[in-house]
């Protein structure tokens, strides 16, 4: 049999170091589709100490932190609390942890940070967006990928922690710490618990091989482990103070003459990791900054929803945040009436027992937004404001298909107005932007301000928001209104950034008459789809966007 | 139970510390928010910030915590007079907590057992004269921010609801820590909170070194390690002491009360609450510093925390609106 892939090797390390110290090191994200390999490799987390329990992303918290048990409690007439997942069990594995909310993570980052648990996170994102909440991936030391290993590139897990040091006996020399800080920081970690971690997973090692002081074997492999998959750039020498100027002293402190009366030389971790690094590491984190949109499949969260469609109901429990459905609970408990009305002790007329109880559940989805962004500066009208108003109708016909609500701002002269708060009367739509007269300056900037206000303040009421933004993209008024065009420039431009930050999907539809490369750069901005509108005709246009707000 | 990371091992974070010896000196000031980046040292400082806290004196098995026999609630059936000290309650109010556990609710043990109707104090009864502590703040459920919003509006928590009818007060000083990346908090909770801070990896190269050795000496060494940092614990908790007796003693001025509407005005804050933390704030910083009364110095030592969070949002500033405040206080005091 051929030698174990390296990934699989290191992955297997990371499982003997983690049962070495489970509680230290917090825990392993895996990211592996299900299938042999991942079988394989979970098939030895019986090393981790139990009890273990598994958790999926729609736990409740009645299940992770135990609370009255309503139906015991009736039923023996005490107070019987029901025990929740965390109390007792030592080992967390989350299946399906791409899932996890906001919410999830941030209990169970409070639940690591007690440090009496160890999570396995198993994570099955096809794409690199869909995955763990950086809170939580943070609070664990390892983070294996093994979507790259072929199951014949695998071995068995092998186990030998019969003899181990223990942790408070392996000494850490002073210059460990330094070492591993700075080797950190050059490849752009910024959080402290990674080197955290990578002190505990070096002991770990040491231990695992009986050493009472840590040498530099258990400092590469630790930082192989724990600091590789955290990278965001690659160290350089003559760029690494540049790029973070506090961090000067970082090339005092250590001049190449130093590092003699150091024995654990800083350039064999460097290069160690270095070594590691996949070549098109720049391009994956180019991909991991980009807006979590709905990446992680769950849509937005959807609060005071009012399109919510009822579902059948289900079988479950009445733990505060659901509410009954009497009728079905009623026909679930009716044919068996006459049985437990013969078993019964008291003669009462309705029998319902707690299986019995069926839950009301809605499909939440909540409700979307265009927000219409249209330019009707001079320029624009000179061009094709009639056929931007074209492309509007167009889109309100597959709007009103869809029942989405709209909203329509418009920029000219010195300023923009909100035409039209959200609405979904398209009648009153349409007759605003017929009404929709052109002429004056192009004030991009406050255009964007305008829609992204609106964005959020929709957004607060639980709606997705879509800025649809139709210019020529010739901005020449800036936000205080003065008549510039290079202010007014960038002041588009910062506010596209501040749209893209704000996670607000948008969509640029250039109506000039020729495309314009201005126009172009200020989508990239917004991290929008951009399309020019001479190459679009009515139907390419209405495809366009919609795939753009299908993701 | 193993003590928390003590506060004064923390490393560096000095605004951070600050803030919380503030609000511990006058809790008047209305508690603190601290947002950052992960690995920050965020939760590690707010739970140390326990044993920095002087005791109170309350009736003992009281569930509020009340002072005298008087202020004890009626449902709450104590029998004893006799007063006990009580380290001060700092509450940690899980982000998973039932409106249940937060206001409180029927006992159902009593109800079910004894056929009474009696009252279970939630959270917020226990938090009463001491500190409410939310860890992710920013994640808490909409429905219990509303309900905290409320009762720290009014310092009386009202329960009705079934069948009972229970009022009785809940003061306490809210703290919160939260990432900013997993979502932005309310501006009408952010308002609730006297001192907002925004804290960031230390870039300090020895500073980063030193976090690591001192928390794996914490991970190692336990024992020895707090009996070290303990002490130095008590030395700030005296000094908060002493502050809280000078506090009294510092006037405010006609000239300070200026320079505090004029900053204000400057920063064009909403409402007055800004100039009214930043006075208290200024005082107390003044009084730990064993100071007679208010300097410039001390306004603009504080300025930033206490003023940071009320500045309407400029979308294009980048700087942050710390710096934003800095320049400002720059600008009025020049």
């Amino acid at each position: 049999m051929a030698a174990p892939h390296p990934i699989w090797s290191r992955a297997e390390l990371a499982l003997t170091l983690l049962a070495i110290n489970p509680e230290g090191l917090g825990g392993l994200w895996l990211r592996a589709r299900s299938g042999p390999v991942r079988d394989r490799f979970l098939s030895s987390l019986d090393a981790l100490p139990a009890p273990v329990r598994k958790l999926h992303p729609r736990i409740t918290d009645d299940q992770l932190f135990g609370g009255v048990d309503i139906a015991a409690t009736l039923s023996s007439g005490r107070v019987v609390q029901e025990q929740g997942l965390l109390s007792g069990s030592k080992t967390l594995i989350l299946t399906m942890a791409e899932r996890c909310e906001a919410g999830l993570s941030a209990r169970l980052a409070q639940t690591l940070d007690c440090r009496k648990h160890c999570l396995i996170a198993l994570d099955e994102g096809a794409d690199p967006d869909e995955t763990l909440p950086p809170a939580l991936s943070d609070r664990m030391a390892f983070h294996i990928d093994l979507n790259d290993v072929a199951l014949g590139q695998t071995g068995p897990i092998a186990f030998n922690l019969a003899k181990q040091i223990d942790n408070a006996d392996i000494a850490t020399p002073d210059e460990v710490f330094s070492h591993l800080t700075k080797t950190a920081l050059s490849f752009g970690i910024s959080s402290l618990r990674a080197v955290q971690h990578t002190l505990e997973a070096a002991k770990a090692h040491a231990a695992l091989f009986q050493r009472k002081t840590l040498d530099i074997a258990d400092l590469q492999a630790a930082c192989e482990l724990v600091l590789v998959p955290r990278a965001v750039q690659f160290p350089d020498a003559d760029d690494a103070p540049a790029e973070t100027p506090p961090n000067d002293r970082q090339s005092d402190d250590c001049p190449r003459g130093d590092s003699e009366q150091m024995d654990l030389p800083e350039e064999i971790l460097l290069e160690a990791v270095q070594a590691l690094l996949p070549p098109d590491l720049l391009a994956q984190i180019a991909r991991q900054k980009a807006p979590r949109s709905s990446g992680n499949g769950s849509g937005d969260v959807s609060k005071g929803n009012r399109r919510g469609r009822p579902l059948p109901p289900q079988a479950g429990r009445l733990d505060g945040t659901t509410k009954i459905d009497l009728v079905s609970t009623l026909r679930a408990a009716a044919p068996w009436q006459p049985m437990r009305r013969m078993v019964s002790p008291r003669g009462q007329a309705l029998h319902i027992r707690p299986a019995d109880i069926r839950v009301k559940r809605f499909e939440e989805q909540s409700d979307r937004l265009l927000i219409f962004t249209v330019d009707a500066s001079g320029s624009a009208a000179m061009s094709r404001l009639n056929e931007a108003k074209g492309a509007v109708e167009l889109l309100l016909a597959e709007a009103y298909a869809r029942r989405d609500h709209v909203a329509l701002v418009a920029f000219r002269g010195t300023g923009a107005d909100v035409l039209l708060q959200p609405t979904r009367s398209l009648v009153q739509t349409k007759r605003q932007l017929a009404q929709l007269p052109g002429g004056g300056g192009t004030p991009l900037a406050a255009g964007l301000q305008s829609a992204m206000g609106l964005a959020k303040t929709s957004k607060s009421r639980g709606m997705t928001p879509t800025i649809a933004l139709l210019t020529d993209g010739r901005a020449n008024i800036a936000l205080d209104g003065s008549a510039a065009r290079v202010p007014a420039g960038t002041d588009a431009e910062k506010m596209a950034d501040t749209i893209a930050a704000q996670n607000i999907a948008s969509v640029v539809i250039d109506v000039s008459k020729r495309p314009h490369r201005a126009l172009e750069s200020l989508a990239g901005h917004m991290r929008a789809p951009y399309m020019p509108l001479p190459r679009a005709d009515a139907r390419s246009l209405s495809t366009a966007l919609s795939a753009a707000l299908a993701d | 139970m193993k003590q928390p990371f003590p506060f004064s091992a923390i490393v560096g974070q000095d605004e951070m510390k600050q803030a919380m010896i503030l609000t511990a000196i006058d809790p008047s000031i209305g508690g603190v928010l601290v947002f950052g980046d992960r690995g920050t040292g965020k939760s590690t400082a707010v739970r140390a910030l326990a044993a920095l806290l002087p005791p109170i004196q309350a009736v003992e098995g009281c569930p509020i915590n009340a002072a005298t026999f008087a202020d004890c609630p009626d449902w709450a059936g104590i029998e004893t007079d006799k007063i006990v000290t009580r380290p001060t309650p700092v509450i940690d109010l899980p982000l998973g907590a039932t409106e249940d556990r937060v206001v409180g609710a029927l006992d159902i043990e009593k109800a079910l057992t004894r056929g009474q109707k009696a009252f279970e104090a939630g959270l917020l009864a226990r938090a009463n004269r001491g500190y409410l502590y939310i860890d992710e703040v920013n994640l808490l459920e909409d429905h219990i921010v509303d309900l905290l919003l409320d009762v720290a509006q009014s310092g009386e928590n009202v329960v009705e609801r079934e069948g009972l009818s229970i009022r009785h007060p809940a003061r306490f000083v809210l703290v919160g820590s939260g990432n900013p990346e997993e979502g932005e908090l309310r501006p009408q909770l952010l308002d609730r909170f006297g001192l907002s801070l925004e804290v960031a990896s230390p870039t300090d190269i020895d500073e980063r070194i030193e976090v690591i050795k001192r928390r794996d000496a914490f991970e190692r060494d336990y024992q020895g390690f707090m009996s070290h940092w303990r002490a130095e614990d008590a030395k700030i908790r005296d000094q908060i002491v002493s502050a809280q007796a000078k506090i009294a003693h510092i006037p405010t001025t006609e000239a300070t009360l200026r320079d505090c509407a004029e900053l204000c005005v400057a920063l064009g804050s909403d409402g007055l609450r800004g100039e009214l933390t930043l006075l208290r704030t200024a005082r107390a910083w003044a009084a730990y510093h064993g100071a007679g009364e208010i300097t410039r110095d001390h306004l603009r030592a504080v300025a930033p925390m206490a003023l940071r969070h009320r500045l309407r949002r400029d979308p294009l500033d980048e700087a942050g609106s710390g710096a934003r405040v800095g320049r400002v206080v720059a600008e009025t005091f020049a």
